[in-house]
């Protein structure tokens, strides 16, 4: 197993370092932040390793690692409604987008046995879930409002044609839904030709066979592809609700035109 | 400037053959943009709604056909409630064109079946002449298409669903003089086929060529109706002060 002990962390500082030189050098303005970035990641990290080294002591009830799994989904929820706060409704609904997705992905590795359900791999997995799926969960809120807002007269045209609100909104739920789900294709595709991902690097590094470690990691983005594509739909059908009214009109999302 | 509504009974009692403006105020956050408006538009000929810019004459006319939902008071469709009717069922009823010509992507013929996919290419062509375009177009990209052309093609989609009446949404502001003129001849032409039309305008000269019939929209009100060759008759301040062009 590999382990750098405090010196190689001390060592690896170094790196900081060159970031730190590089923004004094271009007067970026950015030493402080690079360094509190640096100092904020070890303490969330150590905080996080502290914890899991309970929580991986035998013995620990697997319930402790289901309400980390729920923290995490409550978090990351607030996080995209933060991030996107020009969405309506936004925290409740990646609230239903995560649960979603949770419960079909890690239904799927854990219900057909594909990973020994136990603290060690849910915590390790949710955490994949989760973290990889709040860009395009953000993105595709943001593409669907935008879209609707810009295209609002073709929308209404559809509407006065007499179609229903999600057929209306149909063209633009796909392109929203397109946007946020190509990346993390192309990033699929990717994998082992331009990057190692991070599972894969972590199991080598920890000592686990290459063909082992990439076992794991294809199963990870499997997930991730999957939880990508839950979250982004329970979002893009979720935003079409709330900016139609039941009566099948767009709600008014910018300042209104004149002659109104 | 104070706005004397017209707001009499006769003028909101219920009728088989008009649009009826019951006490309908809209409110959007903190703007009210159309505030107690009263009247009636008659289903014959071109009836003008005629306003300054932001009077609330669009949202009038989206009314019409639910684009718009009254916060208070009602709008009747002959003597049904539009609140009460199927708003999908509506708008095929009430058709609309709006300000900005909005082609689909695809051809003009992609266009003409969202309106109703069955349509034939004989139909559509039909459509297509009866709006001054040739069947060629057909296969055309509408999104390529000038903006008169597309504003045409606009009107045509609006017309596969056959409907009673057909409200125009400032339609020529986006169209140069010649396609201008080309689009009044049209609403013309749909009235002597026995479909009125509600067209929206701010352009007075426009109104006193296509118009049978003039609502005055200001400050949210339907502040006169009349004909358009006497519209000085009996017009309150704020009416007046439009017309004379100190308030645009």
């Amino acid at each position: 197993m590999t382990s750098i002990g405090w010196s190689g962390l001390a060592l690896s500082l170094l790196l900081v370092l060159v970031a730190i030189v590089v923004s004094l050098w271009k007067q970026l303005g950015l030493e402080r932040s690079i360094l509190w970035a640096a100092l904020r990641a070890a303490a969330q990290l150590f905080a996080i390793g502290l914890l899991l080294q309970v929580l991986l002591r035998p013995g620990v009830s697997i319930g402790w690692a289901w309400l980390w799994v729920v923290a995490m989904v409550v978090i990351a929820s607030f996080t995209v409604r933060q991030r996107a706060p020009e969405v309506p409704g936004l925290l409740q609904l990646a609230l239903i987008a995560f649960v979603c997705s949770a419960v079909l992905t890690l239904g799927v590795l854990f219900g057909l046995g594909v990973f020994q359900l136990n603290v060690r791999t849910l915590i390790p997995l949710a955490g994949l879930m989760i973290g990889n799926s709040l860009a395009a969960t953000v993105l595709v809120g943001r593409r669907l409002v935008e879209e609707l807002r810009d295209k609002r007269d073709e929308v209404e045209a559809r509407l006065a044609l007499g179609q229903p609100a999600n057929v209306a909104a149909k063209p633009y739920v796909r392109g929203a839904l397109r946007t946020a789900l190509i990346p993390q294709i192309e990033t699929t595709k990717a994998v082992g030709l331009v990057v190692l991902p991070g599972a894969m690097t972590g199991l080598i590094l920890a000592g686990v066979s290459p063909l082992n470690a990439v076992l794991v990691q294809a199963a990870v983005m499997y997930l991730v592809l999957g939880s990508v594509a839950t979250t982004t739909t329970v979002i893009a059908l979720g935003v079409q609700r709330r900016l139609f009214t039941t009566d099948h009109r767009l709600l008014h999302l910018t300042s209104a035109r004149s002659g109104r | 400037m104070a706005v004397t509504p017209a707001c009499n009974d006769a003028e909101i009692e219920p009728d088989r053959d008009r649009f009826v403006f019951d006490h309908v105020t809209v409110v959007d956050g903190q703007r009210r943009r159309l505030d107690d408006a009263c009247g009636s538009v008659p289903w014959d000929g071109v009836t003008v709604l005629v306003g300054p810019s932001g009077s609330g004459k669009s949202t009038l006319l989206r009314c019409c056909n639910r684009l718009e939902a009254p916060t208070t008071g009602r709008v009747l469709f002959g003597r049904d409630d539009v609140a009460h009717l199927d708003p999908l069922g509506l708008r095929r009823r009430v058709g609309m064109v709006f300000q900005r010509p909005t082609p689909f992507p695809g051809t003009v013929r992609d266009n003409l079946q969202v309106a109703e996919p069955a349509l034939t290419d004989d139909d559509a062509v039909a459509i297509l002449q009866q709006v001054g375009l040739e069947g060629g177009f057909l296969d055309r990209i509408a999104t390529e298409l000038s903006g008169g052309e597309a504003q045409r093609v606009c009107l045509a989609r609006t017309l596969v669903a056959e409907p009673e009446v057909v409200l125009m949404d400032e339609v020529t502001s986006s169209v140069d003089p010649a396609q201008r003129y080309g689009l009044e001849e049209l609403a013309r032409s749909l009235v002597a086929g026995g479909v009125p039309v509600l067209w929206v305008t701010h352009d007075l000269a426009q109104m006193r060529r296509v118009a049978d019939h003039v609502l005055v929209v200001v400050e949210g009100r339907i502040a006169h109706m009349s004909h358009p060759t006497d519209i000085d008759v009996d017009a309150p301040p704020a009416v007046r002060a439009f017309l004379a062009g100190e308030v645009s």
